[in-house]
């Protein structure tokens, strides 16, 4: 693949006119905000790995859209991207996250204690509670953009970072490379395994290279707590349990982030951050909090009322089948999640889900006895 | 995608050891090639336009191995990949071509009347006869490495040349991404749309980037001569009808790329080649002639004879289904061509097809009335 620097230079002795993308039938972020002006500005760049605009939008150009889905159509391929290409990438992000201006800060808040509640939706709703977030290391680029021995090294220091972990954190490794039949056989019934991505999306952004090298699940002894090596970001961090208690769930999510942030800062590779986009990830959409927290809940009644969908944009929620995006709900139960990433923290995103999902509940109760539940509609959050 | 000129330095930091790919399962001709001697040798190096060896050798460390095909495994990304990365790609050559040597000299004869015979094949058997070539148009990237700005201009200068054709030749251009419902059909029905990729082998080289754009289909009224622009490589050509007459297939395949050349160079661009490897096509599978001759035919008895494979090894053809390369044949109908492409030229190598065809026409019918064709058995040609 070619759109490093000398060919990227190569590219400049053509016009703008003559490299710039059709976009014509194209319906995604990328699309939306680059002109030919903006295409003119950004051409001879490059951030200091050498990740060009081309690079960032070929997703996009590669993918015109997506039937039921307003895709990004870029990604980062290093920390940098997010500043080099701002002019491209700021307005992308306020798009995408409800107007977050490009001087607006955003705060992170992985105090578990700060939650109110969560640990009593009723269980013959909520069927499991699951949060996760991704982070990427400092110092490492991102898996568009990586090399072989960067992703071993990333791979290398999360496994000693997460083997060093014990206690309800006590787990162990599985390459995708050397895994047994009856390992992976163990993880596709625990629903843990990942496979090489099958999304066009994904693999024209260049993430799938040299797969399966350095890729791996981590999970722990009692399968509640989940960690992805270098699929779409370098880490893909779950907690997850059978139950309404998000308490429980997002207090193992904070307490085993920071176990495994303190031993990455003790090699000097923390996790990308800054005080305006959060944790840095892959994708401009998970910016922020990266966070998504969700519960699989039954709403056979409360997804057919008119309003469904109404309340979810109010409660800041969205949903999703439980085969997770992309997917149609099966037997009225919905993966409820929040729908913001960035501009609030993680508690504040899991205090919606948990305050969304139990008003929800009583709804749907409501409407099983045939009562209204108008009374109930909530404002606007 | 990364893997131009500052990313490939950043490389550099990493031992070749982190770097080098991991080939323990792989099974094409890269993987066989690949030391990591000869990785650390190469690393360091890029041709002019900045393809590097991980872009030479992506495609075969993303796909490991095809069950019924040795893979080459690698791509050229421009002219001098061939010179750059020589000691890689020599021994790949010499193993994909019969033991080739870095020193021979390939031969170029484009003259049909060099042809003998091949105007009679029975056509009770041989139901159609096609011929097809690749060309690359020098002082351009290769697909797995053009830019958008170079694919445009390869797309300009081809309809440009073709539209200049006359008489038999006389024809239309139909770009991929402008092609009305009916266009599409009526391409589909003659056979000729070529849509994009999805084998995972050219995925990963890079070439199905920013498709349809500058991909086009052109061929003559009377549809016996078609140019495929920017697929995998930047033209390929191919003359083809029903029944047997190979010479008046040949004879317009030379004539009409004989006139395409000439429009080319008249334009200042003249086709890639050179003496050691004649036409430098992307795939090291298709340099020297790049020219596969062939015939469907009908062999039901001769194919199910235990001799078959070493008859059309020892006649340097192969089989492959009607459907092309990796398909099966259906009713007793093959496809049947050269097997050879690079150290013989092209009337030597349509001369083996016409010879060869013949000959197992005669068996086939030796074996309807039941009698024996030992006596035809050919030596190894």
């Amino acid at each position: 693949m070619p759109f490093g620097n000398t060919h990227n230079n190569f590219k400049l002795n053509f016009s703008v006119d003559d490299e710039y993308p059709d976009l014509t039938k194209h319906n995604n972020h990328m699309a939306k905000v680059l002109t030919k002006e903006i295409y003119a500005k950004l051409r001879d760049k490059q951030t200091p790995t050498g990740y060009t605009l081309d690079d960032v939008i070929q997703t996009g150009v590669d993918n015109p859209g997506h039937p039921f889905i307003m895709t990004v159509g870029c990604v980062a391929g290093d920390e940098e991207s997010y500043e080099v290409f701002k002019d491209l990438l700021d307005p992308i992000i306020s798009d995408r996250h409800g107007g977050y201006k490009a001087t607006a800060k955003h705060k992170t808040d992985l105090n578990f204690e700060n939650l109110k509640g969560g640990d009593d939706l009723d269980p013959n709703y909520v069927l499991s509670s699951r949060v996760r977030t991704g982070r990427s290391i400092k110092g490492y680029a991102l898996p568009p953009h990586n090399t072989r021995g960067e992703r071993r090294a990333v791979e290398k220091l999360s496994v000693e970072a997460l083997n060093s972990l014990d206690g309800e954190f006590k787990g162990k490794y599985y390459p995708l490379k050397s895994m047994t039949d009856a390992e992976q056989e163990q993880l596709i019934n625990d629903h843990f395994l990942f496979d090489k991505p099958v999304s066009p999306l994904l693999l024209a952004a260049g993430m799938a290279r040299d797969w399966p090298d350095a890729r791996g699940i981590w999970h722990n002894e009692n399968k509640t707590f989940l960690v992805w090596v270098n699929e779409e970001d370098h880490l893909r961090v779950i907690s997850m349990q059978q139950g309404g208690n998000m308490k429980e769930v997002f207090k193992r999510f904070c307490v085993g982030l920071k176990r495994i942030e303190e031993i990455f800062k003790k090699h000097n590779h923390g996790f990308m951050w800054n005080e305006h986009l959060g944790f840095i990830l892959t994708c401009p959409s998970n910016l922020g909090t990266g966070l998504r927290g969700g519960v699989h809940v039954k709403l056979p009644k409360l997804s057919t009322h008119a309003k469904f969908d109404e309340i979810l944009t109010r409660l800041r929620l969205q949903k999703r089948g439980t085969g997770g995006v992309d997917t149609a709900s099966v037997g009225g139960v919905f993966d409820i999640s929040n729908a913001d990433r960035i501009g609030s923290s993680e508690v504040e995103q899991v205090q919606c889900v948990v305050d969304g999902v139990k008003l929800m509940v009583e709804m749907e109760k409501k409407l099983e006895k045939g009562e209204s539940i108008d009374s109930m509609i909530p404002a606007q959050k | 995608m990364p893997f131009g000129n500052s990313h490939n330095q950043l490389k550099m930091k990493n031992t070749c050891e982190q770097e080098y790919p991991d080939l323990s399962k792989h099974n094409n001709h890269m993987a066989k090639v690949l030391t990591p001697a000869l990785y650390e040798k190469l690393r360091s190096k890029q041709t002019p336009s900045g393809f590097t060896l991980d872009d030479v050798i992506q495609t075969g460390i993303d796909n490991p191995g095809h069950p019924f095909i040795m893979t080459v495994g690698c791509v050229a990304g421009d002219e001098e990949t061939y010179e750059v990365f020589k000691d890689l790609l020599d021994p790949i050559i010499q193993d994909r071509h019969g033991g080739y040597k870095p020193t021979d000299k390939h031969k170029t004869d484009l003259n049909p009347s060099n042809l003998k015979g091949g105007d009679d094949l029975d056509s009770n058997y041989v139901l159609s006869s096609r011929v097809r070539t690749g060309r690359s148009i020098r002082g351009f990237c290769l697909p797995p490495h053009c830019s958008r700005g170079e694919r445009r201009a390869v797309e300009k200068l081809s309809v440009e040349a073709l539209a200049v054709l006359s008489g038999d030749l006389n024809g239309k251009y139909y770009a991929l991404k402008n092609m009305t419902d009916a266009e599409q059909q009526q391409l589909i029905d003659d056979h000729f749309l070529f849509d994009k990729p999805v084998s995972p082998l050219l995925l990963a080289s890079g070439m199905a980037r920013d498709w349809p754009d500058a991909r086009g289909i052109w061929h003559n009224d009377t549809k016996t001569f078609l140019v495929w622009v920017n697929e995998e490589d930047h033209l390929r050509v191919i003359s083809m009808q029903k029944g047997g007459n190979m010479k008046e297939v040949f004879t317009r395949f030379c004539t009409g790329l004989t006139k395409i050349e000439d429009l080319f160079k008249n334009k200042g661009h003249s086709f890639m080649w050179n003496e050691h490897l004649g036409y430098v096509l992307t795939c090291p599978s298709n340099l020297g002639t790049g020219l596969r001759a062939g015939v469907h035919v009908k062999l039901p008895n001769l194919s199910k004879y235990r001799q078959f494979e070493e008859i059309l090894k020892r006649l340097r053809l192969q089989k492959r289904g009607t459907g092309g390369v990796d398909t099966a044949a259906v009713g007793g109908i093959f496809d049947i061509s050269n097997a050879d492409r690079l150290g013989f030229s092209e009337v030597e190598l349509v001369q083996m097809v016409v010879d060869g065809v013949k000959l197992m026409i005669e068996m086939e019918k030796r074996l309807e009335k039941g009698q024996s064709i030992d006596d035809l058995m050919p030596a190894q040609k």
